[in-house]
């Protein structure tokens, strides 16, 4: 099956892989820590990431607004960067959602359809973190310990325009320690929507506050997603709410081991709580501080 | 803020106003969920859900495709069935080909059976300005009518009222337009069930002449067909001796057997049941059996502007089913007067704008109306491709706000794409974040943003940047080569 436990005896999955990443512009400029853990549970399944620094951002944003003719020139350069690797990951259900069902539509839209053809073929290489994992590397447990309540939204992209189904519960499953609790409702859209959070704001608060309480139904101690976006508005909510609930990427309670925990306990964090979070984030920045 | 965002002030301000009536998004929300669950439950039950959809949308494209022969094939049909066919190329054309129909009866009320493409035409209003009554006989229709009030559903147009509120509007409105209901009456479904069917039926009986529209006009035959739940439309289509049905010229079928695929699809779609209790069919005119003098009128009124526009096309196929707003995070918040037209929710999102065009305040907000979830287009029936349809027409949107002088959304954007379109300039804006991020210290959380941002940070927290990009920990880490 696609499960493989990581004893120092078994062969490394990911053996001899070279995998280009796409930290997306978003996650490069506001949660490193994803991307960042992206690259650490890869290379511990022995797969080699290379960053390819001509990267930007994968034109969703202007898409999705309606700034078509704004977004042709990054479908173009997503193409360019990525065409030549074999397989490109990214932390984000929406960012890779549009560059499988949005570049060529982009590129065909404003007439260039050689250009969309590339852009078809390109997409065809990229996958979302957990599709890598499970559809690819053919793992889902990747050597992960996360002693925490957790329970996971399925974002609206990695559900729907994706479908990667429950190919993160099937990861987040295998996690040490972890305690997966169902989210009431975990279907319906947190209401971030892109620039949709800005434009109908009532709205998207309205929807999001509906998501949080069935979070807060929860009684996690940490929300999950795929989508630092989706993440940051729900979020957003949760901590003006001041209800002490962490969100946290996928790939970072997949990065997570018994040893950061080992870290955290000798900081004295508390695990869950609003100023001493379960995770890496606090102690890298200890680190880097 | 229209100053700041394109396509926003219209819905944005309709839906805040909405989103204060918490009774409203309460009887919507159970009400929705309730039809959610019994839709979910007997689709379920089809092993060939995927593939009837398929042939439904297959069936439509067709008939988009080839429109003007289906359309002439259909006038020969009706025509020789004995039925009169009018052509109507919009709203006011419409109005008065049926007004003049009513008028020449020497009627002065009319009888209805629910229409979309009469409420579409307002045409109630344009009948009651000549003079003539219009009585809506389905239930939740009736509801809307007593109550002055708006439809706000494609299935239920009274969703947003409850029992109470119901009970209210009959007490105080029946008897002021015909049988009143009887004393005592309370807020039991039964009850209020009854009050209506007796208030109905006295004007059923008087009836001379009616107006339905159709769900199904069959080109081959002629045939008209009506699916219902309360019996009430038969009622319209039998008795009176005059009969005018308003039909959209999307709603033709080629022939007779495609209804096998959408009687699969539809009753499951709205009511999420297997088979909807009425469906009625007519041909033309039979001697001594129903009204004698048949009359339809085909109506464009923007069909052909949609029909244009080879991307946004797809939303003619809709059998307005009402599936995609009972699953709509935003419909069931902001309910349905929110998008100003009879068609609410993501249908009325992508439909209205390419009917009317984009030129109002409305029909540019609309294609915003959406967080392009994607949940409409999971269970639209004949697979319309919403999400990508609200995409295209933010794209119309935007496109025509081109030239001229620049908003605050459209300099940032273009600044955006500019600094994205090389990775040397996206590396400095990042050194600004950096420095930011190093300013706001340790913080986890930013409470308030400036300007245009406060529209996020008014009820939520703003993450603080961090103080290393990952591209610069990359650099840092594993040095400049990838
Ligand atoms: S768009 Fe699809 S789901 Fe919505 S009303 Fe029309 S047919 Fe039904």
């Amino acid at each position: 099956m696609t499960s493989s436990p990581l004893t120092p005896q078994a062969p490394l999955p990911g053996r001899g892989m070279r995998v280009a990443l796409f930290a997306t512009c978003f996650n490069d400029t506001m949660w490193p820590e994803t991307p960042k853990a992206v690259v650490t549970v890869l290379e511990r399944l022995g797969v080699t990431v290379e960053f390819p620094l001509e990267q930007t951002c994968c034109g969703q944003m202007f898409t999705n607004t309606g700034y078509a003719r704004e977004a042709l020139p990054l479908v173009e350069r997503f193409a360019d960067v990525f065409d030549v690797y074999d397989a490109v990951v990214a932390p984000s259900g929406s960012c890779v959602g549009s560059v499988r069902h949005q570049h060529a539509t982009v590129a065909r839209g404003c007439g260039q359809p050689a250009l969309a053809d590339r852009a078809t073929t390109t997409a065809g290489k990229v996958y979302e973190f957990s599709e890598l994992l499970v559809d690819v590397l053919g793992v889902t447990d990747v050597g992960a310990t996360f002693p925490h309540r957790v329970t996971y939204h399925p974002t609206c992209h990695s559900l729907r325009m994706l479908r990667v189904a429950d190919k993160p519960l099937r990861l987040l499953r295998e996690v040490r320690g972890i305690d997966l609790v169902d989210l009431p409702e975990a279907e319906e859209c947190c209401g971030f929507g892109g620039t949709f959070a800005m434009k109908n704001a009532d709205t998207s608060v309205a929807m999001g506050s509906d998501k949080a309480q069935h979070v807060r139904e929860t009684h996690a101690e940490v929300l999950v997603a795929g989508d630092n976006s989706c993440l940051a508005h729900i979020g957003g909510l949760l901590t003006r709410q001041r209800s002490g609930i962490r969100v946290m990427h996928l790939a970072e309670v997949l990065a997570s081991t018994e040893r950061d925990f080992a870290v955290d306990n000798e900081l004295g964090n508390q695990p869950g709580s609003a100023t001493g979070p379960a995770h890496r984030k606090t102690t890298d920045q200890e680190v880097t501080a | 803020m229209s100053g700041t965002f394109i396509g926003m002030p219209k819905f944005q301000t309709a839906a805040k106003e909405a989103l204060g009536n918490s009774q409203q998004r309460r009887n919507l929300q159970h009400a929705t969920g309730t039809i959610r669950g019994k839709r979910a439950r007997v689709v379920e039950e089809l092993d060939n859900w995927e593939e009837l959809r398929q042939a439904g949308a297959a069936i439509k494209d067709n008939v988009l495709t080839h429109l003007d022969t289906y359309l002439v094939q259909l006038e020969e049909s009706l025509t020789r069935a004995g039925a009169t066919v009018h052509w109507a190329a919009d709203a006011e054309e419409a109005n008065r080909i049926v007004t003049s129909l009513v008028r020449a009866t020497g009627a002065e009320e009319v009888v209805k059976v629910k229409s979309m493409a009469t409420q579409e035409i307002g045409l109630n209003e344009a009948l009651e300005e000549a003079g003539i009554h219009a009585w809506e006989t389905d239930l939740a229709e009736l509801i809307v009518q007593l109550g002055h009030d708006k439809p706000s559903h494609i299935l239920v147009p009274a969703i947003h009222r409850n029992r109470a509120e119901i009970r209210e509007i009959f007490l105080r409105e029946m008897g002021q337009v015909g049988t009143p209901p009887p004393g005592g009456l309370t807020s039991d479904p039964r009850e209020l069930a009854e009050a209506a069917r007796v208030h109905l039926r006295e004007k059923f009986l008087r009836a001379k002449v009616a107006i339905s529209g159709a769900n199904f006009a069959i080109a081959e035959t002629g045939t008209l067909v009506v699916v219902e739940s309360e019996g009430n439309g038969r009622m319209c289509l039998t008795l009176p001796e005059t009969l005018i049905s308003v039909v959209g010229i999307e709603k033709v079928l080629p022939r007779l057997e495609d209804l096998e695929v959408f009687m699969q699809l539809l009753p499951r779609s709205s009511t999420g049941e297997r088979m909807n209790p009425y469906t009625s069919t007519w041909t033309g005119i039979t001697p001594g059996d129903g009204p004698q003098d048949v009359h339809v009128v085909l109506l464009d009124n923007g069909r052909t502007d949609a029909l244009a526009d080879r991307v946004g096309r797809q939303a003619l196929r809709c059998i307005r089913c009402s599936a995609c707003l009972n699953v709509c995070p935003v419909y069931q918040r902001v309910g349905g007067h929110s998008y100003g037209s009879v068609y609410p929710g993501p249908i009325g999102a992508i439909l209205n704008p390419q009917l009317r065009g984009t030129a109002s305040d409305v029909d540019q907000s609309l294609p915003y109306a959406s967080s392009l979830c994607g949940a409409c287009g999971d269970v639209c029936p004949v697979n319309i491709e919403i999400p990508e349809l609200l995409v295209h027409l933010r794209t119309r949107v935007v496109d025509e706000h081109r030239g001229g002088i620049p908003s605050g959304e459209q300099i940032a954007m273009k600044g955006a794409a500019w600094m994205f379109a090389d990775h040397r300039r996206w590396e400095k804006a990042q050194k600004g974040a950096e420095l930011s991020g190093r300013a706001l210290g340790k913080k986890d959380t930013i409470g308030r943003l400036p300007g245009p941002l406060s529209a996020w940070s008014d009820a939520r927290d703003a993450p603080t940047p961090p103080t290393e990009s990952f591209r610069s920990w990359w650099k840092r880490e594993k040095g400049d080569q990838p």
